[in-house]
């Protein structure tokens, strides 16, 4: 089960993950991106202070979006992790490919930085 | 079956014989008598023998009719017609040939008189019993326990005259009034037994009442016939006993006419009523035919044709169509006796009049719209009814019927049409419900195939090596996983281990799986150092997985003779390493990206090779998250730590031993032995 919201500061798309991402959830996500995406936000900020847990599923999705990003110069930047869900990320080696931070005003300000 | 065969040929056979003695004994009787002369047989004979014949006839009927469970009410009337119009051509030509004869001597002679009298005897005999057989069938259709008491009764009852009919006891005169008064009103009470008639349609009925009618006439002819013969012998020999002093022949005469009269009257009398009868009937037949077409018909489209007949007939509707409007196969139309372009005027002509809940498919009541139909310029049509079909909540048609009368549809019919259309809704839910299961079932047949085809990428047998001994362990969940590992021995002293989990679940899971078997049968050979390996198996992934899929990997080459282990880790679970000098263990993290993860030649900057000198005791354990993530019932994992606790506490045993010690460990947490996700393990111990 996941809720996923969606709140724009500062021209940044900020995607709220409230809950686990599996296999089945990970369709909202991507989703959730794709549409972020089309409406042609410049920079996206992922909060996932609150997600529990994130599947293999849920990774796929982050990377599946990581050339098209680069592509069109649009930051992903996503912050607050639980340690557990930070782990996940570490052990695939994503850490290396994500902007990961620790709080949203980091999250913000390596996204204006990237973007520039 | 060959028994009541038997007891038929034997009753037939007794009978005839019977009535031989009966004939001879009679007219040897009269003879002795005209002349005066004692008679050379006892007086009693015939009368003996008159009551045996009839018994022999009784149980000939009662095993030749009664136990024929294949006879319809209308067979039975058959057959007493049938024995009725035999006996009575029988008796026909027996008369001709007496008036052929003229009025010879022999004619009026009373012998000859006689003979006649017996044959028509027997022949009225055999009818009578023949009717009174099919009669106890009709009236025991449909049998209470009263009910086969009261016959038995009268079936005793006619017993006991029949023996003093043969033996001439003097019974008391009271006696005899009480008895006949007893048939008398058992006949009566036996008569109102007419349940059979209600299962009659118009035409059997018909045919009942021509057959009724014509065994009035044999039973007319007969009793005419008798009573006339037995008179004129009556009128030469005095101490004749005719027809009429024979108590058990009378009442059995009465109980035939009079059933026979009461079916005839209560046959008649049901005609006009049989129609609505007839209609029940069809109505139950039609809702049992929608009800069962999901069975028998094999797709929708029979179920509305069924439910458009059935709708039709019941109500005499002049035509009919039925709407579907469905999101898949689109707007299917179905007409009975009405084309399509008049269907459509008449829909178009509610629509553009905005009439509401006519054939308004979000209307969920019936309602009558014949008003409506008057200003339909062209339409032959004055009333009309619609029903939704609704499957599960949701209007899919409509249902119209429609009549060239005005207020052609009473509450009656709208009630039955309603019911049609509910059963039809819910005959078509079923389908759709059986589609589904029948789409899981082979959802669920395309895994278990894919479960086969994975467990058998998996290696039967592993490399062993004088210096280290493998263990592996795989059980996966009933969904297919996409856990993989492998050995590979590339020269005599280097062997190359793998340990990959696929993304995602499923076939494609398991298809992925072989993919990354067959990049490592192929790399592995070519002696590559791990980083370089990881490198190609990413750009050899890189077209086949789709969008999102990874598959996570950790290769080893272990060389015996430079004691080292170099390996790269792909995303993969960290390797749990047990150093036996030191006594320690630890997870291996060090960098690396799961193979899929970038698609670019970027990759390589995102693998690396890592070294480790193995000794003796050392033990190294490879899983995938499957047992890491494993949880218990407050939904703790099983995690890194326990994994660590549960090997340290078996360093000093076998790799097989220290498997089976994690596995036990990961149950024991878990508390089920049922598993929701895959757990693979490969333990590697040094020696």
């Amino acid at each position: 089960m996941v809720h996923i919201k969606r709140l724009q500061e500062d021209n940044a798309d900020i995607i709220s993950i409230i809950g686990e991402i599996d296999a089945s959830s990970s369709i909202e996500l991507d989703l959730t991106i794709a549409k972020s995406l089309g409406e042609g936000f410049k920079k996206i900020i992922v909060d996932c202070s609150a997600m529990e847990y994130i599947s293999s599923a849920g990774l796929g999705v982050f990377m599946s979006y990581i050339e098209e990003m680069k592509d069109k110069n649009v930051p992903l930047v996503l912050f607050g992790m639980k340690e557990k869900v930070a782990n996940t990320f570490s052990i695939l080696g994503l850490a290396d490919l994500l902007h990961i931070c620790n709080t949203k005003q980091e999250a913000k300000q390596l996204a204006d930085e990237l973007s520039v | 079956m060959l028994k009541s065969k038997a007891i038929i040929r034997l009753s037939f056979l007794g009978s005839i014989i019977a009535w031989l003695v009966l004939v001879f004994s009679d007219i040897t009787v009269l003879y002795s008598e005209m002349k005066g002369l004692p008679p050379g047989v006892p007086l009693w004979l015939p009368r003996l023998m008159l009551a045996v014949f009839i018994l022999c006839l009784f149980y000939y009927y009662r095993y030749s009719v009664d136990r024929d469970e294949g006879l319809n009410f209308t067979d039975l009337l058959w057959k007493v017609f049938a024995t009725g119009l035999i006996a009575t051509v029988v008796s026909l030509v027996f008369r001709l040939g007496a008036s052929l004869l003229g009025t010879t001597k022999l004619a009026s002679n009373i012998l000859f008189t006689d003979f006649i009298y017996q044959i028509n005897l027997a022949l009225f005999i055999s009818f009578l019993i023949a009717a009174y057989t099919s009669w106890k069938r009709l009236i025991l259709y449909q049998k209470s326990k009263w009910l086969i008491r009261t016959w038995a009764v009268f079936v005793v009852c006619l017993f006991i005259v029949l023996i003093y009919d043969s033996l001439q006891i003097a019974i008391p005169e009271p006696l005899t009034t009480i008895i006949l008064v007893v048939i008398g009103l058992l006949v009566f009470i036996l008569s109102a037994n007419m349940r059979w008639v209600a299962y009659l349609n118009f035409k059997q009925k018909w045919t009942c009442l021509l057959l009724l009618l014509l065994s009035f006439f044999y039973l007319g002819y007969f009793i005419y016939t008798v009573s006339k013969l037995s008179e004129s012998i009556n009128a030469q020999s005095p101490s004749f006993s005719g027809f009429n002093s024979h108590i058990f022949n009378l009442c059995l005469l009465s109980f035939v006419i009079v059933y026979s009269v009461f079916s005839f009257l209560v046959i008649l009398f049901n005609l006009p009523t049989s129609s609505v009868f007839e209609q029940k009937l069809e109505e139950v037949v039609n809702f049992q035919r929608i009800s069962q077409s999901i069975q028998t018909e094999q797709n929708e489209e029979s179920v509305y044709n069924i439910l458009l007949e059935s709708s039709v007939s019941s109500v005499f509707a002049d035509a009919a169509w039925l709407e579907i409007q469905s999101a898949t196969d689109g707007h299917k139309l179905f007409t009975f006796k009405i084309t399509e372009r008049e269907s459509k005027d008449i829909r178009d002509y509610l629509r553009s009049h905005n009439i509401k809940g006519a054939l308004d498919q979000s209307s969920d009541r019936t309602k009558n719209l014949s008003r409506h139909l008057a200003s339909v310029k062209g339409s032959r049509f004055r009333s009309l009814v619609a029903f939704p079909i609704t499957v599960k909540g949701e209007t899919i048609g409509t249902l119209a019927l429609l009549k060239e009368l005005p207020e052609g549809f009473n509450k009656e019919m709208t009630r039955i049409v309603s019911t049609f259309a509910n059963q039809a809704g819910i005959s078509i839910e079923n389908f759709r419900l059986m589609e589904e299961a029948f789409q899981t079932e082979r959802y669920k047949e395309e895994l278990k195939i894919a479960k086969t085809v994975q467990k058998s990428l998996l290696p039967t047998s592993l490399e062993s090596a004088p210096d280290f001994e493998i263990s592996a362990f795989a059980e996966s969940a009933d969904e297919v996983g996409g856990d993989y590992y492998d050995t590979l021995r590339i020269n005599d002293h280097q062997v190359a281990l793998i340990i990959a989990d696929v993304s995602g679940k499923g076939t494609t899971a398991a298809f992925h799986m072989s993919q990354m078997k067959g990049i490592f049968h192929s790399l592995a050979q070519q002696e590559l150092d791990p980083k370089e390996f990881m490198d190609r198996a990413n750009r050899a992934l890189m077209f086949c997985l789709e969008r999102g899929s990874f598959i996570s990997a950790t290769y080893f080459v272990v060389d015996s003779v430079t004691k080292i282990i170099r390996y790269s880790r792909a995303g993969h679970c960290p390797v749990l390493y047990f150093k036996a000098r030191e006594g320690t263990t630890g997870y291996l993290k060090d960098k690396g990206t799961a193979l899929g993860m970038v698609r670019s030649k970027d990759y390589c900057k995102l693998v690396e090779t890592n070294e480790i000198n193995y000794a003796p005791g050392d033990i190294m354990v490879l899983y995938t998250d499957g047992i890491t993530e494993a949880k218990n019932q407050r939904s703790e994992e099983f995690d890194y730590t326990r994994l660590e606790a549960a090997l340290k506490e078996v360093t000093d045993k076998t790799a097989e031993e220290i498997e089976k010690h994690i596995i036990q460990r990961l149950y024991e947490f878990s508390g089920t032995s049922e598993i929701n996700d895959d757990y693979t393990s490969m333990t590697i111990k040094f020696k």
